[in-house]
Parts: structure tokens; C-alpha cells; sequence
């Protein structure tokens, strides 16, 4: 393991920004950690880099348990929200600082500056102030110094918080390039679930302090443990149910849940992806009216209204979405395929991280 | 930074021309009294302190400045300045980054405290340091004992003019030290650095500039104190003596006008060189802080190869 914390819990005052967190990143591996702004994720990270101190609990790094030694010797590459450069010093002085701390010898700094410059199409902006250049170049110049030194492990807060979106794209491939080439056991912190998804090996999502759960993105998408991934992770369509006859019924919607007691009320959630749709209205058991349609690139999002005026969200491609004829007003007839039960509750549904409750693997069967 | 404040008004102004334009005869009337005004009260006075100075020819000048006393007055002052400047650039440094980098109980007593010298008459600050140092003061029977001077020697009249010249550093530096911010600092630890390698490659270049200024009107009030050095320096000709105190004592006699001036020209033109200073500095942080504003616009971001 490259990095592992048992049991760690940080207290700012009273309040838990982390709270009795437990998970590893395995050696080489690239990893999310994902939440809401204020879930702890960015503590993490610092307790990681010994910015912050834990209040309890311990943090190995190789296996070396590291709470009592200090920043400068956990040998971590940290690049830092604002890339905090050195406003004072050229590019070139940036990326050699860590290496003239550890008292490289000036062939060798040389050398290695090179390498990263040459690594970090950053060549030929060596004599530049971090003021001389753009967001991006900033930010490879911030990678590039935290890389110089060799860490241990890399670890990024935010590294595409400020950057506008169509940079963040080719950042993103770039960072997975980069990190496929060296090979360097990255850890970074976001709050963008497309951005973890798409990048990382696993994700640990976070909130409120608490981990909620850690997987690949695949399992976070397709088996979330809990309400909060679920709706984290992804659009997800919820509705709550009450229990009549082992099914659990919410206006025309019905959704067999065998081993719920009658008058249990349960809250039900399916992916837009589950819904489907088509312009024979005889196809599938429910009417709707295609309110409006939203479009995503190649997907579309669909608003779909019941006659009893609830509405579900249904994602198809275009080519679907041409083949079906669909256009906004239309009426039209739906299924949902899979669904699960997100939690047991009566009444609202309490954003509690205690109210959640582990979901059965699958609870859903097609109808 | 006084200079980055006055500029970002400046830029302003031809908005002013364009919306809210005041009447011609207005804006020249305000002009008129500004001028006038500073034309009156400061630059007549500080012109007649050289031609009083020069009134008996060169020759005058350059000897009444070579007189004994005067001499050791020149000393004294200098010396003065080369102990509490430095005194403070440590204390200023010092507080500055306690309260600009860290939260702690009493931060606000200890900003408001720094101010005190600049609320308190400078005779008060004198005084202080006689009922604590002087022969009915605290330790003024002990010191005696022991055959320890303060007051009516050099070290009150150190002691008086650190007191008076104290919070020059600390509140230069204290807004620069915030804006930075300790982002930098944290990235030097992370890369390996050790305390003094981060404030002496991080800390302190960035905050260079702010810290001269400091130590330019520290130095000058140093130099020109008066008020708090009369009273604990006794003003001992060719002893405790600093170039204000000699200024006045010559004014008072009869025949050392002339002399008087002489060696007040020199403060003056100490008090010009400091402007100069004042300005470079300040137009340096200025444009330091202009360049950080425009890189902060054009942070846009660029296309980015991915590594082959």
C-alpha cells in the first residue's frame, strides 16, 4: 500500500471536517477523492502531506507510519489549489527549489530540470515569472516542481478548479498521460463527479467528514451503497413510495419490493438510462408526455410527465431519439427496467448521513 | 501599500471625465488651493531652510557643519538610527508574521498595541522611559547602584527612539504578508524546506519591497526625532546631542542662526533623499502589484500537449 489511513479523524473546534476515515491507495494507483465542497476531501489531502495534523488515528505512507514526521521529510509532491508558486523565482528556479533543498548537484538539478521542462512543454519558459505565464503554464510549472524531487506520492488539490472548461478536458487526458508515463501513485482531490469518473482508478467519495464509499468509478455508478452516492454520482431519477401488497406504489407508478412490510414507506431511485421510451403507446405500461428536451452532445435528456403530473428524467441517444420520432409535447409510453431502493424512511427523507442504509445488491427486477 | 491604493484611484479617472464631470471652474478652484497651499506651507519654508543655509556663502556652510559638536551630533544620530532601525526590522518582521500568518489569543491587543507609539505624544514616550529609568525612577536606584546610565546617555535615547519608530515595519508589512498569503511557505515545506530556508527564499523576497519601505520612514523618523530624544537625552552639548536637538540649541543663540540652518538643510535633504526612496519603492511595489493584477486576468489558459 502507498498510502493508508486507519481510523483518521480531524476536529476543527468542535466540528468533524473528517470523521473516522479509513482507506488505501495502492501503489502506482491514480485516485479521486470526491465530494462536495466542505466534505473533508481537502483535509485529507493535507493530513496526507502533514499540512494538517490528525486529531486521531494514523497515516502510513509505504507502510511508514508518518503523524510525527514532519512536512519536509514525507518526500510528497503536493500541488496546491492556486499552484502557490514562487512569485519571486523564474520557472526554472520553481521546479530546481526542492532539489537544491535536498542539495542536489548542479548537473543533476540541471539535468532534471530539463527532463521535467522537456516532460511539461514548459521548454523555452525557463526565464519566465509565474506572472509571465497562463493558468495551464502555471499549473505544469506546479506539477513539474512537485515531480522534481521524485515524491513518493503526488498529490493534487483541485488541479482543474481554475481552469476554464475546455482546458479542463485536455488537462484531464493529459493528467491520466502523465500519470500512465511515470507511474507515480496520484491522489487528487475534486468535486466534479465527471471529472473523478473519467480520470481516476478508484474514487473515495466523500461528505460531511464521512467516507461514503470507495470503488472504481464503474462500481460507484452502478452499485452506489448509499442515497448520497446515488445522487452524487450521476443524475438519478427518486421518487418515494408506500407499501401496499408488497408493491410499493407511488400515483400509477408501481414497484414490486418483496420483504417490505405493508405501510412501509421506502424511496425508490432509478438512473435516467433505465427509463425507456417509445412512440408506440402501446409498447410499455405507462403514458407520459415528452415535456422537454435537453441536449448533452451525443445524449439527450428527456422530461417525461405523468398524467398524475410527476415527471422522470430519461436519457436516450440521438439516434434514438430520431428513429422514435420524438419532439416535445408528444405522447408516449415508458417502462422503468431496474430500480433500487435507496433507504427505508417514513416521511422526508432526512439528508443524515446515519439516515442512509445499505442497499441489497440488487432489489431491482424488470416489470 | 499606500501606492497601490493611490494608483487604482488614479486609474479611474478618465471615467470621472466621462460620467460625472464636474465644472471646469471647480476642478481648477480645488487644483488652485491644493497648489497653493503646498506651495505656502511646504515647499517655501523648506526653500528658505537652504537659502538661510547658503545666505553666508559655501564656505560658511561647509564649516559650521565641521564644527566639533556638530560633528558628534551627526554621530550620535547616525548611530542612534544603526541601533533601533535594525531593532525593529527584527520586531517588525517578527510581528508581522505572527499576526499575518497566524491566529492566535491577544492578536488584536497586539495590533492595536503596535500602534500605541504612533497615538502617544513623543514627549509622553521620552517621559515613560525617565520615570522608569531615571534616578527617582523604578530602577533608577538600582541602575545608580550599579553605575548603569540610561536616561541622559545614549541607550535612553536609544531606548526613546526605538519606542517612537516601532510600529514603521510591522504596519508596512503586515498588509503585504496577508496578501501573500502562506500558500508559499506551505510549498516550500512540502518540497523539503526547513523554517529559515523558506523564510529566507520565500518569506522574505516577497516581501522585499514592503519592508524597505518600512525601514526608509523608519529611518527617517529615527532621524528626526525630537520630542521623546529631548527628554531623556538632557541635550549635553558634543554628548547627548542628536542632530534635531543640535539644531535648536544652535537656533537659540544669538549667533547660531546661519549654523542652525546649516545643519537643518542637512536633515531636510535627508528628508529628500527619503522621498526619492519612498517613491522608487513605491513605484516598484506598484508596478510588482500591477503585473500580478494583469497576470491574474490573462491566467487564461492555454492549449496543452499531452506528453508523447
Amino acid at each position: 500500500m502507498s498510502i493508508e489511513l486507519k481510523n483518521v479523524t480531524k476536529l476543527f473546534g468542535e466540528t468533524p471536517a473528517v470523521n473516522d476515515v479509513s482507506f488505501s491507495v495502492k501503489e502506482g494507483e491514480l485516485m479521486a477523492l470526491l465530494g462536495p465542497s466542505g466534505g473533508g476531501k481537502t483535509t485529507v489531502l493535507r493530513m496526507i502531506a502533514g499540512l494538517e495534523l490528525p486529531t486521531s488515528g494514523d497515516l502510513f505512507i509505504r507502510g511508514q507510519r508518518v503523524n510525527d514526521i514532519p512536512v519536509r521529510k514525507r518526500n510528497i509532491g503536493f500541488v496546491f489549489q492556486n499552484y502557490a508558486l514562487f512569485k519571486n523565482m523564474t520557472v526554472l528556479k520553481n521546479i530546481a527549489f526542492g532539489l537544491k533543498i535536498k542539495k542536489w548537484k548542479r548537473a543533476d538539478i540541471e539535468a532534471r530540470a530539463a527532463e521535467l521542462l522537456e516532460l511539461l512543454g514548459l521548454k523555452g519558459l525557463e526565464k519566465r515569472y509565474p506572472h509571465q505565464l497562463s493558468g495551464g503554464q502555471r499549473q505544469r510549472v506546479a506539477i513539474a516542481r512537485a515531480l522534481a524531487p521524485k515524491p513518493t506520492v503526488m498529490l493534487l488539490d483541485e488541479p482543474f478548479g481554475a481552469v476554464d472548461a475546455k482546458i479542463r478536458q485536455e488537462l484531464r487526458e493529459w493528467l491520466v498521460h502523465l500519470h500512465h508515463d511515470l507511474n507515480v501513485t496520484t491522489l487528487f482531490v475534486t468535486h466534479d463527479q465527471e471529472e473523478a469518473m473519467e480520470v481516476s482508478d478508484r474514487i473515495v467519495i466523500f461528505s460531511r467528514g464521512k467516507l461514503e464509499q470507495i470503488g472504481t468509478p464503474r462500481e460507484v455508478y452502478e452499485q452506489p451503497t448509499n442515497e448520497f452516492v446515488a445522487q452524487f454520482i450521476g443524475v438519478m431519477n427518486t421518487v418515494e413510495v408506500e407499501i401496499q401488497g408488497g408493491i410499493g406504489r407511488l400515483g400509477e407508478l408501481e414497484f414490486p419490493t418483496p420483504g417490505h412490510p405493508d405501510g412501509a414507506r421506502l424511496r425508490i431511485g432509478f438512473r435516467p438510462y433505465a427509463v425507456q421510451v417509445s412512440s408506440d403507446l402501446t409498447q410499455f405500461r405507462y403514458r407520459a408526455v415528452l415535456r422537454r428536451t435537453y441536449f448533452l452532445g451525443i445524449m439527450l435528456r428527456l422530461e417525461l410527465e405523468l398524467p398524475s403530473g410527476l415527471i422522470l428524467r430519461s436519457r436516450i441517444s440521438k439516434e434514438e431519439y430520431a428513429q422514435l420520432g420524438l419532439s416535445d409535447g408528444r405522447e408516449v409510453s415508458l417502462q422503468i427496467r431496474t430500480y433500487r431502493v435507496l433507504a427505508r424512511d417514513t416521511g422526508a427523507l432526512a439528508p443524515e448521513v446515519q439516515a442512509f442504509y445499505d442497499l441489497p445488491p440488487s432489489v431491482g427486477e424488470n416489470i | 501599500m499606500a501606492g497601490a491604493v493611490k494608483s487604482n484611484l488614479g486609474s479611474g479617472r478618465s471615467a470621472y471625465r466621462r460620467g460625472t464631470a464636474e465644472p471646469p471652474f471647480i476642478k481648477w478652484t480645488l487644483i488652485f488651493i491644493a497648489l497653493a497651499f503646498a506651495l505656502l506651507f511646504l515647499l517655501l519654508p523648506l526653500a528658505n531652510v537652504f537659502y538661510e543655509a547658503m545666505g553666508r556663502g559655501f564656505a560658511f556652510y561647509l564649516k559650521s557643519l565641521s564644527e566639533p559638536d556638530t560633528h558628534s551630533a551627526i554621530r550620535l544620530t547616525l548611530l542612534i538610527a544603526a541601533i533601533s532601525v535594525p531593532l525593529n526590522l527584527v520586531f517588525g518582521l517578527a510581528a508581522a508574521w505572527a499576526i499575518a500568518k497566524f491566529e492566535f489569543r491577544g492578536k488584536a491587543m497586539l495590533t492595536t498595541l503596535i500602534d500605541l507609539p504612533f497615538a502617544v505624544s513623543p514627549v509622553v514616550s521620552g517621559l515613560v522611559f525617565v520615570l522608569l529609568f531615571g534616578l527617582q525612577g523604578y530602577f533608577g536606584a538600582w541602575l545608580d547602584e550599579h553605575d548603569i546610565r540610561i536616561i541622559f546617555a545614549v541607550p535612553g535615547m536609544v531606548l526613546a527612539t526605538t519606542f517612537v519608530t516601532f510600529p514603521f515595519v510591522a504596519r508596512e508589512l503586515i498588509p503585504v504578508m496577508r496578501e501573500t498569503g502562506s500558500e508559499q511557505e506551505q510549498a516550500a515545506l512540502t518540497l523539503g524546506a526547513n523554517g529559515w530556508q523558506t523564510f529566507w527564499h520565500v518569506t522574505l523576497p516577497s516581501v522585499k519591497w514592503g519592508l524597505l519601505y518600512g525601514v526608509i520612514l523608519c529611518n527617517a523618523r529615527a532621524m528626526g526625532e525630537y520630542g521623546a530624544v529631548y527628554v531623556v537625552s538632557a541635550h549635553i552639548m558634543g554628548r547627548t546631542e542628536t542632530m534635531s536637538l543640535r539644531v535648536a540649541s544652535l537656533y537659540e543663540d544669538p549667533q547660531g542662526g546661519p549654523a542652525a540652518f546649516a545643519l537643518a538643510s542637512l536633515l531636510a535633504l535627508l528628508a529628500l533623499v527619503t522621498l526619492g526612496l519612498k517613491t522608487f519603492v513605491e513605484w516598484k511595489t506598484q508596478r510588482n502589484f500591477d503585473l500580478a493584477q494583469r497576470s491574474a486576468e490573462s491566467a487564461k489558459p492555454e492549449t496543452i500537449r499531452a506528453p508523447a
